[in-house]
């Protein structure tokens, strides 16, 4: 029963994957690829390293790599720490008993059913800087000059950074919310008969109950937003101020009539490098603490 | 019949268990000011989910024009116009859009699901090798950035001839729903007792037939959490359908599509607005079918992962 999707994997992940490493040290485009349509055949060569000393150089024609490298990672861990607060937090009101709680909880949940390009779309078009909501709203708070958000600014950047905890948070909530249904009540009541305060209550058995749950989803966002292309390419396109590795793969991928395959490849692997070093960090971190994952 | 009973017997007390932490603080335990707090914090966290949807609900009545005043009004020369020509095809051809889409996320959520059950029922019930080191490369998978796989994903699709048709971009979207599933339903099926599969197979039932009469029916919650997200990543996805479908106007899925009302210099705001509420509606369907599950679904899956 397995074979089926270890086959589709191999195919469809496992093979480019290989390809994709392979064409990383090619100079590979649109040019020069091969075309069965066209019944042309491959005429790229081998380049050595050559992609990886210019993207590694920080050079500006390359991404200015190490730049957004830091903005990446500014991104990511912004976006996961918003997501983790905040749906802990609403899952924690959740988790009592609430009149309308099941109201409230379909209300909460409503950003995660919306397809990420309509929130997009939606975004945008509150956050323009003459007519959208937003700044109306804070012109009526009082705020003469309110930011131009999507412009070549840092405001851009943290547009996108609220676009994208609106819509993670739903699914941090839903999973923490699952994890705190599967800690024991007794744990609580223990803890009460012992005169513990709520805050010692949420720190030591809530916390750790949840370790398993919040590894596990920290982790997953972690990497999903690492690797979150849709959001910002919609909102902001090809805006430097908001390149993350990913968007920038990308541009690198439809950019002009030469589609530079063998730089959108070489971007590829070094995410995915840096994903792998990250993943293994954390997994030794969790271990050390006795976590068996 | 034998079978039956034990499954009502395991699965009740599980039931029980969960319910546990809602008896825990009764609303007669809170003041009444920590009442109101809490439910203002829950008012303002809905609005704040609810609001971009409904402002896009808004908008999509107005004409386009209307839509980019500077003092906005709820209702402003509103009417259907911007429906009805949109489902006319004056702007692109809108139903054969929706229908790929359509096509295209049931394809996908259905082999999604169908693939993800088999190798998570495989993974949690039977020891086989190379197990553990499957589950790891699916963890792995979720890191592969597309940008690695968009090249050769393309070229493979080329010489296969599925580039720029709707088979290619399903196989491509199971890469990206399959593993995560697995890993999901894998837990859930953990949390079923392996009591039920050993009656069943005293019943005379074969592996299969454990595995599709009585093991799915059960993991009903984790299963509709898969579909909804399998749904939902076909349903929503930007960059392979854009990258993968050909030019042809009626080739495209709506995630593609829409962006014709984007335009360099001028947004048609009222018209965006009209098809995304149309695009959203399925989804939110989808949504509504399975929402009670998704707490339990998503929870055992990443409480056991």
């Amino acid at each position: 029963m397995v074979l089926p999707v270890v086959v589709v994997i191999a195919v469809l992940v496992l093979f480019p994957l290989a390809q994709g490493v392979f064409f990383t040290f090619t100079n590979i485009n649109e040019g020069n690829i091969a075309n069965p349509i066209l019944d042309r055949p491959a005429s790229y060569v081998s380049v050595g390293l050559d992609n990886y000393l210019k993207i590694l150089s920080g050079d500006a024609s390359y991404g200015a790599f190490w730049s957004t490298l830091v903005r990446t990672l500014v991104w990511t861990f912004g976006c996961v720490f918003f997501h983790y607060t905040i749906g802990l937090g609403l899952a924690l009101l959740l988790n009592r008993q609430v009149r309308g709680r099941s109201v409230y909880r379909v209300l909460l949940i409503l950003p995660w059913a919306v397809p990420a390009f309509i929130s997009a779309f939606a975004w945008k078009y509150m956050f323009n800087a003459q007519y959208g909501i937003i700044n109306q709203f804070l012109r009526f708070l009082g705020l003469d000059d309110p930011p131009v958000w999507l412009g070549q600014s840092d405001w851009a950047l943290v547009a996108v950074i609220i676009v994208n905890v609106w819509l993670g948070v739903p699914f941090m909530m839903v999973a923490l919310l699952g994890g705190l249904q599967s800690i024991p009540g007794d744990l609580y009541e223990a803890a009460e008969v012992d005169g513990a305060t709520p805050w010692q209550r949420f720190r030591n058995v809530t916390l750790p109950g949840l370790r398993s749950v919040s590894s596990t989803v920290v982790l997953l966002g972690i990497i999903w937003t690492f690797n979150m292309f849709a959001i910002i390419y919609l909102i902001t396109g090809p805006n430097p101020n908001t390149r993350i590795l990913v968007t920038y793969a990308f541009e690198r991928f439809f950019s002009g009539a030469s589609r530079d395959f063998a730089v959108a490849s070489t971007y590829g692997v070094l995410i995915l490098s840096v994903l792998l070093v990250f993943a293994g960090v954390y997994r030794r971190a969790l271990r050390k603490q006795g976590e068996v994952w | 019949m034998t079978v039956e009973a034990a499954s009502v017997k395991v699965v009740q007390p599980e039931q029980v268990a969960r319910r546990r932490p809602e008896r825990l603080r009764k609303r007669t335990d809170r003041s009444r000011l920590a009442s109101v707090g809490l439910h203002g914090a829950l008012v303002v966290a809905s609005l704040i989910a609810v609001f971009p949807v409904f402002w896009v609900l808004v908008t999509s009545f107005k004409p386009d024009a209307k839509a980019v005043e500077t003092t906005p009004k709820l209702v402003n020369d509103s009417s259907l116009d911007n429906y009805v020509r949109i489902l006319a095809g004056d702007k692109g051809d809108f139903l054969a859009w929706f229908g790929n889409s359509v096509l295209i996320a049931l394809m996908t959520t259905v082999l999604a699901v169908f693939l993800s059950a088999t190798t998570g029922y495989a993974a949690s019930r039977f020891r086989f090798p190379g197990k553990r080191s499957l589950m790891l490369s699916f963890l792995v998978v979720q890191m592969f950035p597309f940008a690695v796989l968009i090249v050769p994903l393309y070229n493979i699709l080329l010489v296969l001839g599925l580039q720029g048709t709707s088979m290619g971009l399903v196989l491509v979207y199971c890469t990206t729903a399959v593993p995560f599933c697995t890993y999901m339903l894998k837990g859930y099926f953990d949390t079923i007792p392996n009591d039920i599969d050993e009656a069943g197979r005293v019943d005379g039932l074969s592996p299969f037939g454990v595995f599709w009469r009585l093991v799915l029916p059960l993991a009903r919650p984790g299963l509709a959490v898969t579909a909804f997200y399998a749904f939902l990543t076909a349903w929503g996805e930007v960059a392979f359908a854009s990258a993968f479908l050909s030019a042809a106007d009626e080739s495209k899925t709506l995630a593609v599509g829409l962006q014709v009302f984007v335009q360099q210099n001028r947004t048609e705001w009222g018209h965006l607005a009209a098809a995304s509420i149309l695009v959203a509606i399925p989804a939110i369907i989808v949504f509504y079918l399975v929402q009670r599950f998704l707490v339990t679904g998503l929870a055992s899956g990443a409480v056991k992962g």
